[in-house]
């Protein structure tokens, strides 16, 4: 796939303590359906489900249940990620495009950058609630107003590289570096 | 160019709208959130407070919101669909796209001034057809199913007068009549016409298998997508199956419909409005495909140079079709 970490830096995050990546995992999730209130909503009955977020290119998955107010998160190795009722698969960085709109889900499925199984419904209906929620860097680090601005442009420039670098799929949307 | 072109764009969520009308969209269709619109896809559409929302952001940037209520009514259950036409009116639509005949005579008698467009799902596509809705309900224009050619279409365009026709001219391509095809109730009782999902992702599913992708809808295999070949949603239409022991696309290949090269002779007969297929897409795509589609839209209104390779390379490495509109189709 492209978009890939290099193997070294694949291998290193695998020396990552999951303990804390969880707990820094869980808080930028809890700003984002902070600052999102309509998120869970527009989830509606797939809210219940647990969707595995699988970077391909990394050793662990992430254990999504957005029910409600009180979003369920669980950082786990690939091998016991078992437990859930959809999984959506693709490099780390691709999977960060997603969420910030610079990449459409379904042109990354069709050019098989990005892999789904499961409950096809719940994905499609999370991929929707994800788009629309405009989520920027800032709104997830829980940032103040003053600081959204610079903070989302040196993201968004760091990310453009990151992605060239990696050879990621092209980038057209929104929030990609190629719209002004 | 006799007519002053509209580009209509898709808008499945508040947030796909926003991202169509700052990329320059003439107007945007979208729906509410149940079966009464041809979209219903998990976590798209609008509920009601979203709609008013969207209608006044729409209309803050000088352009127009058409709400689609485009499936047919079920016996039994009119209300959803009469309540939804209430709704659209009060939250401000440019214009309702309706299919049934009876919500096309509700909103008639109920809203006499409202504008009224003839969904694609109604599939009118003689003369007689559009005249019967233009002169009974005062039908301001008919969304053209994507089966006729451009000669068929300059004809009913000059016949439909003063209704102005819309045309499909990027996305997704349903390559039947809409609004007749079965094809999903067959499969998986639910269709376009009556829940608004055609091949619905409540009965999709995909599995890995030695190397290929392998696409089901309701327990039937439509297509298996080797390593590297391009992957695409299994509508049942689109698939591949065996038949006479030779595996092959029955219906029609899955290609996407892209008309830009046919935009020039589509204006010069006198359609009114080009439509952008995909509801269900991303903002990533919608500001991509809006930006450029309006940049022709102006660049031909002026009488200047399309650049077409670049609206060809929209179709993200896929291959595409000016589907029926040259016949083109196997
Ligand atoms: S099966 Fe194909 S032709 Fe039939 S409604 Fe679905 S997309 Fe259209």
């Amino acid at each position: 796939m492209r978009g890939h970490l290099p193997p070294f830096l694949s291998n290193a995050t695998g020396f990552l303590p999951l303990l804390p990546l969880e707990v820094i995992a869980r808080r930028l999730m809890s700003n984002a359906m902070a600052a999102r209130p309509s998120f869970a909503a527009r989830l509606g009955e797939y809210a219940g489900r647990t969707f595995a977020i699988d970077p391909v290119d990394c050793p662990f998955v992430f254990l999504i249940k957005p029910e409600g107010g009180r979003t369920d998160m669980k950082v786990v190795r690939r091998s016991v990620a078992q437990d859930h009722d959809a999984r959506i698969a693709a490099p780390l960085v691709v999977l960060i495009g997603m969420v910030d709109g610079t990449y459409d889900g379904d042109a990354l499925f069709f050019s098989r950058d990005l892999s789904i199984d499961g409950d096809t419904e719940a994905v499609l209906a999370l991929r929707n609630a994800i788009e629309n929620a405009e989520l920027d860097p800032s709104t997830v680090l829980g940032l103040p107003k003053s600081l959204q601005g610079p903070v989302n442009r040196a993201t968004r420039r760091l990310f453009v590289e990151l992605r060239r670098l990696l050879d990621a799929p092209e980038e057209n949307g929104p929030n990609s570096g190629a719209n002004p | 160019m006799t007519t002053p072109l509209e580009l209509v764009c898709p808008a499945g969520t508040p947030a796909g709208l926003r991202t169509a009308v700052d990329a320059g969209a003439h107007s945007v269709y979208c729906g509410y959130r149940d079966e009464t619109n041809a979209r219903n896809f998990p976590g798209l559409n609008f509920d009601r407070a979203e709609m008013k929302e969207a209608a006044a952001y729409t209309h803050e940037h000088g352009a127009k919101i058409l709400i689609a209520l485009n499936t047919f009514m079920r016996a039994g259950c009119t209300d959803l669909w009469k309540r939804g036409v209430d709704d659209a009116v009060a939250a401000g639509a440019d214009a309702l796209i309706l299919a049934d005949v009876g919500l096309v005579d509700y909103a008639r008698k109920t809203y006499p001034k409202q504008r009224l467009h003839l969904s694609v799902q109604a599939a009118a596509a003689t003369p007689e057809a559009i005249a019967f809705y233009r002169d009974r309900f005062g039908i301001a224009r008919v969304v053209l199913p994507r089966v006729l050619t451009v000669e068929e279409i300059a004809r009913l365009t000059a016949q439909a007068a003063p209704c102005e026709t819309e045309v499909f001219v990027f996305g997704g391509l349903c390559v039947m009549a809409e609004g007749r095809c079965m094809l999903s109730s067959y499969a998986t009782g639910k269709s376009p016409n009556m829940t608004g999902v055609c091949s619905p992702p409540s009965h999709v599913s995909y599995r890995e298998e030695s190397d290929a992708l392998v696409a089901c809808v309701g327990g039937f295999t439509v297509e298996r997508f080797e390593r590297g070949e391009a992957a695409g949603y299994p509508t049942l239409c689109k698939g591949r199956f065996e038949a006479d022991g030779a595996v092959s696309h029955l219906f029609e290949d899955p290609v996407s419909l892209n008309a830009v090269e046919l935009l020039p002779r589509l204006a010069e007969i006198g359609v009114t409005a080009f439509k952008i297929e995909g509801r269900q897409r991303g903002r990533a795509y919608i500001s991509t495909v809006v930006r450029a589609f309006r940049k022709a839209i102006d660049t031909m209104a002026v009488g200047g140079k399309v650049d077409y390779d670049e609206l060809r390379s929209l179709t993200e490495g896929q291959r595409d079709t000016v589907g029926a509109y040259k016949k083109a189709w196997r």
